[in-house]
């Protein structure tokens, strides 16, 4: 398969404290990985080194193209990552909440469009016709998440379910090919997280996109992962198909501790 | 170089390094345990020095003997100022705590702005002198470098810095008051009652900066409504200079600014001080907002 | 009872606190002291008053509440004039004849106090942008204000040019120095950024103080001439005249800028990172681009009212430009609305024409802005005009009920 994201020996300090430590970690064409742990072991730490919002202390990250380049991430800014392809959602959700849904998802397409200060000054055709453009992408975008009706909303007045899926049409508003998921199912009943678990296969099947997401529903994590990395102390202690990670002694060490092993 | 200059420019340094730390203490401290920058704290400063004025006055006039008006004049500047931190909280800040980060540092403005107008209105838009209030202290007639002023500010600044950090060590208030700067939510969970400690840090920041007020309004012997700004912003340059949030930092960035004002204006031009002031608040918020004792955050995400 | 109890005590305690300041007037010279002990009980009753409606503001505030209802005609006045595409024409071209037919039906004393609002109007709207709009705190406003009426003055005294010359030069060269402060604050946090850019704005007055060979030190810069019409000679009185539709013009520039702007790519990127700076990056969003235009893009309107001022006023010195200018225009972008041009245009208007109509009142003035800042961000933090939202149309919902949006609610 060809390769997507690939990482290599990454690790990052906060002072004496190494909160990754050589991490290697590699995310396919089309292929979904979950990213899972205790808390505090690494894993939104490790999506803010690939976003761009940490520098890494040590190790490459590398973004491949369809065409078969391929992008050091290392140095670069989050929105210069975000315009390479790779967006992502906030586990604490971070949306635009005195602006309204449609203009949330919007904001998502701001790197794929171009229009100035000049162009919304003189509104000629043609930064009208990119406007309209981004007004019904954006809308059709809220269909396929089932936010349509309440386009016309401020983002804070949604609810929690909706807020998490509105996180993600803004995402994917910024056309990637990568998508990071942080904790998408948190705070979700059994029944939206199976819609959600439906959601994000339809994501991948019908984009042809690769996702990464942190989660630490089980169940979902399980039927929905083609394979899965399992973190502790910053480190990955175990990968493989969700089968193989499941019958790993030292992730059922990590998990229920060592009585139970 | 002329050494008996520069002791001069030294001692003058150290002075006013004393009161721009006395009062940076009340930035920091709000600073520190609800990360609000007190833009009203030079007023409340400006309130100490018109309220020890008022006293002062009103005490010479009806014939008090001249060796307590200071005291008297002092202590009350101290009780109303405190009474003016505590109820500046209850009005203007309380109200806003877990709204967005801005709104109570516009409120803090407002309220500045409403304070100076407040005693411009109630008492006058000019300078009014302040009476000399000190005693005679014939023992430094030997040290020409130190005028009874400069003296009493340093020693007193220095006592109450001293009582201040055996509070913040040594006391269960104190203590209390650590914990919250270091963690509210831990410190609630712990059965610390936030709100008193936060009113606490404000009377014990106005009480400091009323000293303050009193000491320089002896000093300089003239005062009006607009001093708060001035010193208000310096202090606070103080205070970001030692790191804000940091006790001993607010004390060191004190001197310093004071220090550099005072060699500035003594070897280069009078007309630089305050323009020193405000660059040195710029150069050290973009280059090191941490300042010089302060410690690194990370932002979290 | 209790709140009543409570009012009583609140009066008490502000009496007593206040006693000092309000009640002892000293006067130094013949050595006596006024005592003003009716002042304690006035303030002793208005505290009451108030203390009863601040409670009742936050009991309002508890339960949703709005705090100021509008009454039933103003407010469905107001949806008409937002809802209704004729009523707005309507209300625009009553709004439009009386502007343009004021300074001829009242006196010139009317049309320069009128000019002074235009330009609050134009220098709030310009602020608006930095602080509504993008989220950016900025508190040395005044300093780009200040740019402008001095390159103004200075390119005359000096090189003898003209004010149309000027007056691009004048933004353009506040631009640069909203460029200048913005590059190296772009990392900063906003209680930090609010503080670095009032200190800028010390910097540029006091500077502008000590200066005297170039700046005129205190005594400022006189003789500015006002703006010439084709070489036309013009009294006071026609210039005046002519300046009042100058500024009238710009403001109305300013507006259909701003509005267009707020709409647009690059206005809903300045919304996103004052609603999330961390996100706005994350949705491919150079925020440093975003933060610079909108420095660039507020300062240039400082500047061009700086210009306009130094031409109306003919006489500029730095005590116009200090740090309670800044405050004032900050408290109309407050009371207004943070990103809502309706509602900035409103305050401004009120702030500067109430002190001036209401004589009593205008002494308090200063007072009153403090008091509104604070009073504003507790009861009403979104402005009198909030919910200023623009209307899309979906292509894909063209013909069905819900075409266009239902519009915000007030």
């Amino acid at each position: 398969m060809r390769p997507v994201l690939e990482v290599t020996g990454l690790s990052q300090d906060f002072g004496g404290l190494r909160a990754l430590s050589d991490l290697d970690l590699r995310v396919d064409a089309n292929e979904i990985v979950a990213l899972i742990g205790p808390n505090g072991a690494g894993k939104t730490t490790f999506f803010n080194c690939v976003t761009g919002i940490y520098t890494p202390t040590e190790g490459k990250m590398w973004l491949h193209h369809a065409d078969g380049g391929k992008t050091l991430l290392n140095g670069r800014k989050p929105h210069q990552i975000t315009a390479l392809g790779m967006a992502r959602t906030f586990q604490n959700i971070r949306l635009f909440s005195n602006m309204t849904v449609l203009e949330n998802v919007m904001t998502g397409r701001h790197c794929r469009t171009r229009a100035g200060i000049l162009g919304a000054l003189l509104r000629d055709p043609r930064t009208r016709r990119e406007e309209q453009e981004s007004i019904d992408q954006s809308y059709a975008l809220l269909e396929e998440l089932h936010l349509q009706h309440l386009w016309n909303d401020l983002a804070c007045n949604l609810s929690y379910g909706a807020q998490r899926r509105l996180e993600i049409a803004r995402a994917l508003a910024t056309e990637p090919q990568m998508l990071l998921l942080d904790e998408p199912a948190a705070g979700m009943n059994p029944q939206e997280t199976n819609e959600l678990e439906a959601l994000v296969r339809h994501i991948r099947d019908t984009r042809k996109l690769s996702i990464l997401l942190i989660e630490h529903d089980m169940s979902m994590v399980m039927s929905l992962s083609d394979r899965i990395y399992v973190m502790e102390y910053g480190s990955c202690i175990a990968t493989g198909k969700p089968a193989e990670v499941r019958a790993n002694p030292r992730v059922i060490k990590a998990y229920l501790g060592e009585s139970d092993a | 170089m002329d050494i008996e200059f520069f002791v001069e420019l030294f001692f003058g340094g150290l002075t006013r390094g004393s009161i721009y730390a006395l009062i940076a203490l009340g930035y920091t401290l709000v600073y520190g345990i609800i990360e609000l920058i007190n833009f009203a704290h030079g007023e409340v400063y400006m309130l100490g020095a018109f309220t020890a004025l008022l006293v002062a006055g009103v005490l010479g006039v009806y014939g008090f003997p001249f060796g307590g008006i200071l005291i008297v004049a002092t202590l009350a500047a101290i009780v109303w100022c405190a009474a003016y931190g505590f109820t500046l909280e209850k009005v203007a800040y309380k109200p806003l705590r877990g709204a967005p980060r801005l709104s109570p540092l516009i409120s803090a403005i407002g309220m500045s702005i409403f304070l100076q107008n407040y005693v411009l209105l109630a008492q006058t838009p000019d300078f009014v002198p302040f009476p000399y209030l000190l005693p005679e202290m014939p023992f430094l007639d030997d040290l020409a470098v130190l005028s009874p002023s400069n003296f009493l500010i340093l020693m007193v600044s220095t006592v109450a810095m001293i009582v201040l950090a055996l509070f913040i060590r040594y006391t269960r208030m104190g203590k209390a008051m650590r914990a919250t700067a270091q963690n509210r939510k831990m410190a609630l969970l712990l059965g610390i009652n936030a709100d008193k400690i936060i009113s606490l840090t404000f009377i014990i920041g106005s009480s400091l900066a009323a000293l303050g007020g009193v000491l320089i309004a002896s000093h300089m012997q003239v005062i009006n409504y607009n001093i708060g700004f001035l010193a208000g912003m310096k202090a606070f340059t103080a205070a970001v200079l030692g790191g804000i949030g940091s006790i001993p930092g607010a004390m060191v960035g004190g001197l310093v600014l004071g220090l550099a004002e005072s060699f500035t204006t003594g070897y280069v031009s009078g007309n630089y001080e305050d323009i020193l002031a405000f660059a040195i608040l710029i150069l050290i918020l973009i280059l090191r907002p941490d300042g010089i004792l302060g410690k690194a955050k990370v932002q979290k995400v | 009872m209790p709140r009543i109890a409570k009012a009583l005590l609140c009066a008490v305690w502000f009496m007593l606190l206040t006693f000092p300041v309000m009640c002892i007037q000293v006067n130094s010279i013949d050595n006596s002291v006024h005592w003003h002990f009716e002042r304690a009980l006035w303030l002793g009753c208005g505290v009451f008053v108030l203390a009863l409606l601040w409670d009742w503001c936050f009991a309002r505030k508890a339960k949703g509440q709005p705090i100021i209802s509008f009454g039933h005609g103003l407010t469905r006045l107001a949806a008409n004039l937002r809802g209704d595409p004729r009523c707005r024409l309507g209300g625009l071209s009553l709004l439009a004849v009386g502007m343009l037919l004021m300074p001829l039906l009242s006196s010139i004393y009317q049309t320069n106090i009128m000019i002074a609002a235009l330009l609050y109007v134009m220098l709030a709207l310009g602020l608006n942008i930095v602080v509504g709009l993008a989220g950016q705190l900025v508190l040395g406003y005044v300093a780009f204000y200040a740019v402008g009426a001095y390159s103004y003055g200075l390119l005359h005294q000096f090189l003898g040019w003209g004010f149309w010359t000027c007056l691009p030069v004048g933004g353009l060269l506040a631009v640069l120095f909203g460029l200048a402060l913005g590059f190296p604050v772009l990392r900063l946090r906003g209680d930090y950024l609010a503080i670095v850019t009032l200190g800028f704005g010390e910097i540029v007055r006091l500077t502008l103080l000590n200066w005297p060979s170039l700046t005129g030190g205190p005594a400022g810069i006189s003789n500015i001439p006002r703006p010439g019409l084709f070489g036309m000679d013009m009294d006071i009185n026609a210039s005046t005249i002519y300046i009042y539709y100058l500024v009238l013009a710009a403001v109305v520039l300013t507006i259909v800028v701003i509005s267009r702007l707020k709409n647009s790519r690059v206005g809903l990127a300045l919304q996103a990172l004052r609603e999330d700076e961390i996100a706005c990056e994350a949705m491919g969003i150079d925020i440093t681009r975003v933060k610079l235009s909108a420095f660039a893009l507020g300062s240039c309107w400082a500047g061009f009212a700086g210009v306009i001022f130094a031409a109306k006023t003919t006489y500029i010195n730095p005590s116009s430009f200090g740090f309670m200018e800044s405050a004032m225009i900050l408290s109309m972008v407050v009371l207004g609305g943070m990103g809502s041009i309706a509602g900035v245009v409103i305050a401004a208007m009120i702030l500067i024409l109430a002190p001036e109509y209401l004589r009593a009142f205008s002494e308090y003035r200063m007072l009153i802005f403090g008091a509104i800042m604070v009073v504003m961000m507790i009861f009403r933090p979104q402005g009198l005009v909030s919910g200023e939202r623009r209307r899309y149309s979906i292509t894909a919902l063209k013909g069905t009920a819900s075409a266009s949006g239902q519009g915000g609610q007030a």
